[in-house]
Parts: structure tokens; sequence; C-alpha cells
């Protein structure tokens, strides 16, 4: 085979692989809706986490705006710090409201941010005063059969 | 009886030095490939030659099977999913096992079925031929004139390959549920672009394939090199090169998982 | 300089794990010569040419080649030191992923930094010398056996070098090509000034074309001498080996070797 013909087999197979992984990481992949260099970090206290877990989605009115990136637990509070990592180009107000949401009736948990009317905003490393717990399961089969023995 | 154990016993140790040696001399020859590497960095259309080969001449297998992994991955996980009434996350599902899984698996599967026993054919006979005999008499060192090239083909295409595998199958997938059945096109893309992240998933996907990629090509220049130079040797060693490569493979995927997702659902 | 040996060697013995091959082998070849060494199968011909090379360590004894003693250089020299020698396989070798031309243009462009258009030149030349010019464009499995060795041959000559070394260069040619190698080598070997050294099983052929003649057995030099003393002698090993007589001190040793030729074995053992 000539020389020139096989150069310009391997570079179209070097392009198609390079634009390969260009589809993969903008359309197949998040890099285009969620770039971590643009960020700033806000951390939230939550009495229950239930199934939330690191890289979880943080939605407001169902668009992706950010995603956890570190769950801790607190031994002074007694609760969990969750650490959100947000899109730069969302910024919410300081009354802002976060509860743990499950999309679907098994699907996965996520943050949903319900945005206030303070004239302050969330800045970087900021806390997110008002939280919500996750619905668990348990509690509320558990509450919906006190009720009932109540009632009787 | 005591006679049958104890030489059921040293059958044994005599298949564990043996197998130890060989991984140790296979260890041996691979940072040998790694030192005389020099040659092919300051001569690259040797290493041009060879993507020709392993990497070009590799794409209709990855293409095809990609597309058809990607559809059948599709009109499964819709069928499972629709039962659920969540088809919406067949984009996800579909996104997800090929970007993290069988992507890099399937592809490196095929790249050592179709390039690495190629690889080792091709070195065996040069072998078996006295043609490295001939360069080493030429003055020419045949593990930076032949191997290194090879070995740096492999390790180049690998990647790329399996990218484009993973392409393939999402695009198949996406024929099969958005096309033919019917799956909303937006809801595809977007529960996809939700649920793939670049660090966690497109990335570390992208190190496993370069991980096999290496594993691979080593294999293979290693069994042609060290094949014995008779047709029977020849064919023994690329049966070798497939069988080893793809449990190294398999093997090397389970400890990278478990590594790289470990805490992460 | 002309007087003096390009190769001595002197006393050198090999042995492969504990079984002997070589017992203290002495060889004087000079500029110039057409060397032949013969010698039965398995009888360590081919480990000679080896150890010459430099490819093995000897257990005892060495090789000295322009002065230097080959098994004590370092990688590096040892590889300076090659481009000096051509060495022709058994069926050539020639490097089947590249084209006539090319294989006879590798070395030349692996050492050298010549442009592309004196290669050109160069190459054009060593193929004419071996006549096969206008097959420059083909492809090593487009060749006959004959035809394969003479490529490899222009390419064993490719950086004019002191010394070739030829293993079997007659195994399996039909009978006009090994006149034809056995012209080539002979020729070739006077019209550049080096040396060569041939090793085979054809006593006949080798000996209308070499210089000297050393014939091996049991890892021992058992005669040696000039074509004309080898045919005249009387001593009842060579008798033997060079009229290929089927009993004397060799009991069907070499007519074993000769029907297996016959029957074209040596072709399927590759």
């Amino acid at each position: 085979m000539q020389r020139t013909t096989m150069d310009l087999w391997v570079g179209l197979f070097v392009m198609a692989g390079i634009a390969a992984l260009m589809v993969l990481s903008l359309k197949v992949g998040n890099l285009n809706v969620y770039n971590p260099s643009q960020s700033y970090i806000l951390t939230g206290n939550f009495e229950n986490i239930g199934g939330l877990k690191v890289r979880a989605p943080v939605k407001s009115a169902g668009v992706v705006v950010g995603r956890v990136t570190d769950i801790q637990f607190s031994t002074q509070t007694y609760d969990a710090i969750v650490t959100m990592s947000m899109d730069s180009r969302f910024i919410f107000p300081k009354d802002t409201f976060a509860s743990i949401l499950t999309s679907g009736l098994l699907g996965e948990q996520y943050i949903g941010l319900a945005a206030g009317g303070d004239e302050d905003m969330l800045t970087d490393g900021d806390k997110i005063m008002k939280t919500n717990s996750a619905m668990v399961l348990e509690e509320l089969i558990g509450r919906f059969l006190f009720d009932k023995a109540a009632e009787e | 009886m005591f006679r049958h154990a104890l030489s059921a016993i040293q059958n044994i140790g005599h298949r564990v030095i043996e197998g130890m040696w060989r991984l140790g001399h296979a260890s041996r020859f691979f940072i040998l490939v790694l030192l005389k590497s020099g040659t092919s960095l300051r001569r690259f259309g040797l290493v041009i030659r060879e993507l020709y080969f392993t990497g070009v001449l590799s794409l209709i297998i990855i293409v095809v099977s990609g597309l058809f992994v990607g559809m059948v991955l599709g009109l499964q996980g819709y069928e499972t999913l629709q039962k659920y009434g969540s088809e919406s996350a067949v984009g996800t599902l579909v996104a997800l096992s090929l970007v993290r899984e069988l992507g890099p698996v399937v592809a490196a599967l095929l790249f050592a079925s179709r390039a690495g026993s190629a690889i080792t054919a091709e070195i065996g006979l040069m072998k078996a031929t006295e043609q490295l005999a001939a360069m080493g008499m030429m003055a020419v060192d045949p593990v930076s004139r032949v191997v290194a090239p090879r070995f740096w083909s492999g390790v180049i295409s690998m990647p790329l390959l399996a990218a484009i595998f993973s392409v393939m199958g999402v695009y198949g997938g996406y024929l099969v549920t958005v096309v033919f059945i019917g799956v909303d096109e937006g809801t595809y893309w977007s529960q996809m672009q939700s649920a793939v992240d670049f660090r966690f998933d497109i990335l570390n996907g992208f190190i496993k394939s370069c991980f096999f990629g290496v594993a691979v090509t080593a294999i293979a220049v290693f069994e042609g090199y060290d094949a014995p130079p008779t047709a029977e040797g020849v064919s023994g060693a690329t049966t070798r090169t497939v069988v080893s490569s793809s449990l190294v493979i398999l093997g090397l995927d389970f400890i990278l998982t478990a590594f790289m997702f470990r805490g992460v659902s | 300089m002309t007087s003096e040996s390009l190769i001595e060697v002197n006393n050198l013995s090999f042995s492969y794990d504990t079984r002997p091959i070589l017992n203290g082998v002495n060889m004087r070849m000079q500029r110039g010569q057409v060397v032949a060494i013969m010698g039965g199968s398995g009888s360590g011909k081919t480990t000679l040419l080896r150890l010459i090379s430099g490819a093995i360590q000897p257990t005892s004894g060495h090789v000295k080649f322009a002065g230097e003693v080959v098994h004590e250089l370092s990688r590096d020299a040892l590889f300076r030191l090659r481009r000096k020698m051509g060495m022709l396989f058994q069926f050539g070798a020639l490097f089947t992923d590249l084209s006539v031309y090319d294989n006879v243009a590798f070395q030349m462009r692996e050492h050298t930094n010549l442009p592309e258009s004196m290669i050109r030149d160069l190459v054009l030349m060593k193929l004419h010398a071996v006549g096969l010019r206008g097959a420059h464009h083909l492809m090593p499995n487009e060749l006959s056996g004959g035809m394969a060795r003479r490529v490899a041959l222009a390419r064993s000559i490719a950086l004019d070098p002191m010394l070739i070394m030829y293993d079997e260069p007659f195994t399996g040619l039909d009978p006009i090509s090994l006149s034809v190698i056995g012209n080539l080598i002979r020729r070739l070997t006077d019209a550049l000034g080096m040396t060569s050294i041939v090793v085979t099983h054809d006593v006949q052929e080798s000996l209308k074309i070499v210089d000297y003649v050393y014939f091996i057995a049991d890892g021992v030099i058992a005669a040696h001498g000039t074509p004309k003393e080898v045919r005249e002698s009387v001593a009842p090993f060579v008798h033997q080996f060079v009229h290929g007589e089927e009993d004397g001190p060799v009991p069907f040793h070499y007519p074993a070797q000769s029907y297996e030729k016959d029957l074209e074995l040596e072709d399927c053992r590759v």
C-alpha cells in the first residue's frame, strides 16, 4: 500500500477517535451542562438524608444546577452536612429552601432547591439554613400505622 | 495413595513456579520494550504504519459491534424499564452501560482477537523465518524496530476504538428506542446527560481502555516474541494471546471498577 | 594488513547446558578468501557462525574479528562491529512486509543519513549485482527461492561489509539457481574484497568456488585444506564426505541427510 494512503487512513482514524471522545464528553456526558471549573460551594445540614449519595444532582425547577460532592456526619449537631458544588451561572437567594426529593416512586434521590425572596444571594462557602429531610418510607408507614391506631 | 498425593502437589508446585517464571520473564520484556521505545518516538512513521494495521483495520468490527450492542441494549433496556414505567431512563441505561463497562471491555476483547492475535502471529512468524535474527545481524535491535512500534500503536488505538465503540452504541440505542420504538428524543439525550458525568464515567472509562490497551498489546508482543519458532509454536502463541488477554481484561476491569466506582452508585 | 587474518578463532569451545557442541576449534581466515565450513547435521556449524557474530558467548576460547575479541565487546560496540558483517540466512529471511527495494534499502535507512536519491542509486546497484534490478518493486512472497536468496545477498552487501556469513545458501535450490548463487558468492567476494564464510552440506558446488575448507565433526576440526588437497585427500573421513560414500568413519550419517534433502523434507523444517 502507498505510504500516503496509509497516512490518510490513520489520520482519519485518529480524527474519528478524537471526535468520538468529544461526542462522549459533550453529547453523552454533561461536560457542556455542568463545568466543575466554574463553580461555588454550598453546604446544608439535613436531619436525615435517606438514600442521598455523593454525585447526586442538585436541581431547581427540574434543571440540574449542581452536584453533591460530599456527605459528612456532624458530631456537634448530630445531623448530616451535605456539600454541593453549584454551577456558577446559577445563584440563589439566602432563604432558598433545600429538600431531599425522590424522582419517581423508586428513583434516585436528589436535592431540590426552591428559591426564596431574599435580596441577598448565597455565595461560595455559604450554608443553606432552610432544609427539609428526605422522606423515609419506613417512617411514613410507621406514622400512618400510628395514626390509624390512635383513631381507633 | 501417598505417592499420588505427593506427585499431585509436586505438579501444582511445578506449574506455579513455571507460571511465576513466565510472568517475571514477561515483566522484564515489558520493561525492555518501554526502555527501547525511543526509536518509536523519534521515527513516528513506524508507529503510524502499525496504527494502520491495529487501528484502521479494527474499525469495521468495532463500529458494527458497537452499533449492535447499543441496539440490543436499547431494546432490552426498553422492554424491562417500561414494566416500571420508566422507559425515559433508557438513554441513561444505554449510555452508562457503554461508557463505564461495555465500551472499554467489549472493544478490548474485540481488539485482542482482531489486532492482538495479528501482532502475535506477525512477530512470531518474523521470528520463525529468522527475520528478527537477520535484523539483529544488521545491527538493528528488533525490540526497538519491530516490537516497540507495534506496542505503542496498540496503546494509542485502544482508547480511540473504545470511544468509537461507545458512541456507535449510544447511536445504536438511539436508533432502536427513539427512531423505531418512539421514545422522546429530548428525553433520551437529557436523561443521558443528567446521569453521565464527565469525570466519573467518561474519564474513568477512558482510563480503563488505556489500561486494557497496554495490557493487550503487552501480552500480544510478548507472546509473539517468546513464541517457539515453529508453525505450532506461533499458532499456540496466538491462541494464548487471545485467551490470556481476555482473562486479563476481565480481571483488570473488576479491579479498576472496584477502585473507580467504589462508594459511588 | 592484508596478510593479517581477518578472523581468528582460537581454541573455541561452546556447550549447550552440559552438552558440548564445539570443543577447541582453531581457524584462520584471510581477507578476500571464500572459506567453507562443512560437516554433518548437528556438528556445530551454525553455532560457529553465531559465535563469530557474537550472538552467543563461548564457554572458553575467543573469536577475533579485525583485531577485536567479539564476545568481550559492549552491546553498542558489538552492534557497530556487526555493521561490518553480513549474514545470509538459510531461506533468505527477507522482511516479508517490505518490498525488495525496501529490503535492500533497510540498512542504509537505519544506519546512514543518506538522501533518498542516493539510497535509490545504491539499492539499484546492489540489485544489479545480483541480476534483479528489474524486480525491485516485487514483494518477497512473489519471489522464487533462488531469487529470494539473491535479494537477501544484495541486502547483506548493502553497507559493503568486510565479512559475509552464509548459512546453508544452497539448501532447496534447483541446479541453475544453485550455481548462480555459488558464482555470485565468488564474484562478490572478489569484487568487494571481502571475506566469505559458507556453511554448507553441498560439497561439489562449494569445492568449485572456495579457497579453503574446514571439516567439522563432533565439535572439532576433523580436516582442513584447499579444495585440491581435499579432493585428493586419502584421510578416510574427508574421502567419505567428499564422495558421499555410505560407509566410512561416519556410517549412514551424511547419506541420511542427503535422502532427506532429496525428499525436500528440509523445506518443511522451518
